[in-house]
């Protein structure tokens, strides 16, 4: 999964929110703490996630040098160690942090590092979609009779029937399973098709045209993807009879 | 300045330091370091714990015990329960009041009660002054239960630099003492709340994965099932109802717990109780697989939560590498056996399970004042954070298990032409319906009156290191931030709390004389017990007039011991 870059902590490449320390005004070039009074420094509320844990913005993430990194900036944010300091520190501290804890979780979570990727690239993460994609119409279609059947046979109590259908439903889970797998391979291929053309072209400019490519099919297969995993995770309370869990 | 670690806990409390790079508990003038969480309004002034809890039987109106089930609750929330609490509640402004006597008192109050009790032990021991401290709650405490053990602290005068969990506590303490690497699972049983946490482990980070629980589960309902079946066997046999008896409905709690703690250890024990109007002495015998077959249902409602907690953190229970066990109701063979059947391991209990969460306070005050930067502990907010939406339906901003602190924004604009403010309902829960969440705050944000959707107040909600809710606000178009006034659902308002503090330094004087005689007359009773031994053992060493003038002393003692409180 490493590609190769440097994900070891470099201290100086980090745009901070102000080219001044808030302290002591003097110069700061994108240290954690300023080099004169050693006071800790906002990290910029405009900074990607991507650049916040010192990552170039590819897809694959090797995760234990992620964590790593992430451990690492913890131990410099964590308010715990900004206790005993200034309001204005704590503040900094609390901020940072929390910027930190969001840009770790969504970058560790593949589906939520590529919709974040898509939301820095084209604006946008996704489409919510309100109708199957075209080629889930028929399966779909079956799955929705299957369940109205599932579910009226359940309410007249008749065991026999009931029991035929959930096994029905079961049939269709596993199929709708398959068609998940299959999609995050497809996505799999889109993330090192991205790698390759971001790696060769990191400049946002270049290579524009054939990234705007990848995002484009991205997004599609992204909105499909939630698509399913709403209609599996309803599947799936219905089976289980409980309410569905609100992930996704 | 030094930091304490206190566990605030619904049955026992406790207070910790960090001694050298050791965490200890201070034990008070009995020897034991459990205080407890009982608090008495005497004619002779306020006591807690030990002594206090001598007064549940003789003065039960006038006794708070349990009062943690009550912190940051309305009445409502604890309709079903009140059977065996035998002073009159009631509510006021979202707050539950207990009524003692003619005085009227809330939750944190009681609690600040406790704390105050322990802050003394640990300022007797240590010969120096406590303000600051890390207390301790259920990891599945919601931001009200929060805010009223914080304010619970201010009444007492401690600063809390830092609200736990109670089973990331324990995992800093077990963490320390075991160096362990991994994945834990953290199972704590107390005696009014459960929960479990998932931890990794590792180069002393301690990230939590996940955490579930419930507030309203513990070694107390095991006793009130116990009690059922004593109260439903007296009514049997003798006739009697001692649902109408406040005192004896608290003997019959208290030996229905010393019961069940009895079966932990033997297969059968015999709870025996004095029944009321002179009826006699009234006896049953219970055996382990009794008492096994009466609370199997509660433990098994700790095991839902276990099971979501382990998805939530991806998880299968073979992941887990060790489970610890915290909590005194830990110590029940039946729940022992259900935790080691659900993980496939047996669990650990190497630290004491009632010491382990306020050693790791402690350890927590440690990393706090500065003393150790080796641990970090990065946990997680047990419950989903949102705002009411158009239609009763509750927008999450914070998803449970985020690592915090976590922020979220949210832009809010208006609808109408010269709109002046937007009214903003802020939850806690996982449901859908915002009737089926709990209710955090309200606060009206102010709107300039500006064409709609002209305005743009971005409105940041960040929650954090301790779990609770911050919100602030600002007018995207002038950058100017807005003071916002977040009105609590279900706790103190600042002036409450003022207000509380100063009554606490009032009566503080009065608590202090009353404290002294307490002391005065353990020590006595001390005394008595050391000379009356020290007679037996070597009496016939020394003269008889001698021995004459030592038991006219002793008699002095034990009148005065036992006399009406002293004028002034």
């Amino acid at each position: 999964m490493d590609h190769g870059h440097d994900t070891t902590n470099k201290r100086t490449e980090l745009p901070m929110a102000r080219s001044m320390c808030w302290h002591c005004q003097s110069e700061v070039t994108g240290e954690y703490y300023c080099g004169q009074c050693v006071k800790v420094q906002p990290l910029s509320k405009e900074m990607d996630y991507f650049t916040c844990l010192g990552l170039p913005r590819l897809l694959a993430i090797d995760t234990a040098s992620l964590e790593a990194k992430y451990y690492d900036l913890s131990r410099a944010f964590h308010p715990d160690f900004f206790q005993r300091k200034t309001d204005t520190e704590q503040q900094i501290s609390l901020g940072n942090s929390a910027l930190l804890n969001t840009a770790y979780h969504t970058l560790k979570d593949p589906i939520q590092r590529a919709e974040y990727l898509l939301k820095l690239e084209a604006g946008s993460a996704k489409d919510i979609r309100n109708s199957p994609p075209a080629d889930l119409f028929e399966e779909i279609l079956e799955l929705q009779e299957d369940l109205e059947a599932f579910r009226s046979a359940s309410s007249a109590r008749d065991a026999n029937e009931t029991a035929q259908h959930r096994t029905k439903l079961l049939a269709d889970r596993g199929h709708l399973d398959q068609r998940q797998q299959a999609m995050d391979t497809k996505l799999a291929g889109l993330f090192t098709k991205w790698d390759t053309i971001q790696s060769r072209a990191p400049q946002p400019d270049a290579l524009r045209p054939q990234k705007d490519d990848v995002l484009k099919e991205m997004r599609e297969l992204l909105s499909n993807r939630t698509y399913l995993c709403s209609i599996l995770g309803d599947l799936v309370a219905t089976l289980e009879g409980g309410y569905a869990d609100r992930r996704h | 300045m030094r930091i304490v670690g206190i566990d605030l806990g619904t049955t026992n409390s406790l207070i910790a330091y960090m001694d050298g790079k050791t965490p200890r508990v201070i034990a008070g003038r009995g020897g034991r370091a459990m205080v407890p969480s009982v608090v008495a309004m005497t004619d002779n002034g306020l006591i807690v714990g030990d002594p206090a809890k001598e007064h549940l039987v003789r003065n039960p109106a006038r006794t708070v015990y349990s009062v943690k089930r009550f912190m940051g609750k309305g009445l409502a929330d604890v309709a079903d329960e009140l059977k065996y609490f035998p002073y009159t509640l009631s509510e006021q402004g979202g707050v539950i009041r207990i009524k003692v006597g003619e005085k009227t008192y809330s939750p944190p109050q009681i609690s600040a009660m406790i704390l105050k009790e322990l802050k003394q032990r640990a300022e007797a021991v240590l010969h120096e002054d406590i303000s600051k401290a890390v207390i301790t709650v259920p990891a599945y405490f919601n931001d009200s239960q929060r805010q009223a053990t914080k304010d619970a602290g201010m009444i007492a005068g401690l600063d809390v630099v830092r609200i736990i969990n109670e089973p990331t506590a324990a995992s800093l303490a077990y963490g320390l003492q075991q160096r362990t690497q991994g994945t834990i699972a953290v199972y704590d049983l107390g005696g009014g709340t459960f929960d479990i946490s998932i931890l990794k482990l590792k180069d002393g980070i301690f990230e939590v994965l996940s955490t579930n629980g419930n507030t309203h589960l513990g070694g107390d309902d095991f006793d009130h099932v116990l009690a059922e079946v004593i109260l439903k066997d007296v009514r049997a046999k003798h006739g009697l109802s001692l649902e109408k008896y406040d005192e004896a409905m608290q003997a019959v709690r208290l030996e229905a717990e010393r019961t069940k703690i009895r079966l932990s250890d033997e297969q059968t024990a015999t709870a025996v109780i004095e029944l009321p109007d002179a009826t006699g002495t009234y006896r049953k015998d219970f055996s382990r697989d009794q008492l096994e077959a009466l609370t199997v249902e509660l433990v098994e409602r700790t095991l839902g939560p276990c099971r979501q907690a382990l998805k939530d953190a991806g998880l299968q229970p073979s992941d887990i590498h060790e489970v610890v066990l915290v909590g005194g109701s830990t110590r029940m063979p039946l729940v022992r056996r259900r935790v080691q059947e659900l993980f496939g391991k047996a669990p650990h209990s190497e630290l004491n399970p009632d010491e382990v969460v306020a050693l790791g306070a402690a350890v927590q005050a440690g990393i706090l004042s500065g003393d150790t930067q080796d641990m970090l502990l990065l946990d997680v907010t047990p419950l989903s954070m949102g705002i009411e939406t158009m239609g009763g339906v509750m927008s999450t901003l914070v998803r449970r298990n985020t690592t915090i602190p976590s922020s979220a924004k949210e832009m809010f604009t208006t609808y109408v032409d010269g709109q002046t403010g937007v009214d903003i309902h802020i939850l806690q829960g996982e449901r859908e319906l915002v009737k089926d969440n709990r209710s955090l705050a309200r606060f009206r944000l102010k709107m300039p009156p500006l064409p709609a959707g002209v305005p743009r107040i971005e409105v940041t909600f960040l929650i954090d290191a301790n779990g609770i809710l911050n919100v602030t606000a600002r007018d995207m178009r002038t950058s100017q931030s807005q003071s916002i006034e977040v009105k609590p659902s279900y706790g103190l308002s600042d002036e409450e709390v003022e207000q509380m503090i100063g009554d606490s330094f009032k009566f503080a004087a009065e608590d202090i004389t009353a404290r002294k005689l307490i002391e005065a007359r353990l020590d006595g009773g001390a005394l008595i017990a050391a000379t009356e031994k020290s007679l037996t053992q070597g009496g016939h060493l020394i003269a008889v007039d001698e021995i004459a003038a030592i038991r006219a002393a002793l008699a002095a003692l034990a009148a005065a011991r036992d006399g009406p409180r002293p004028h002034g």
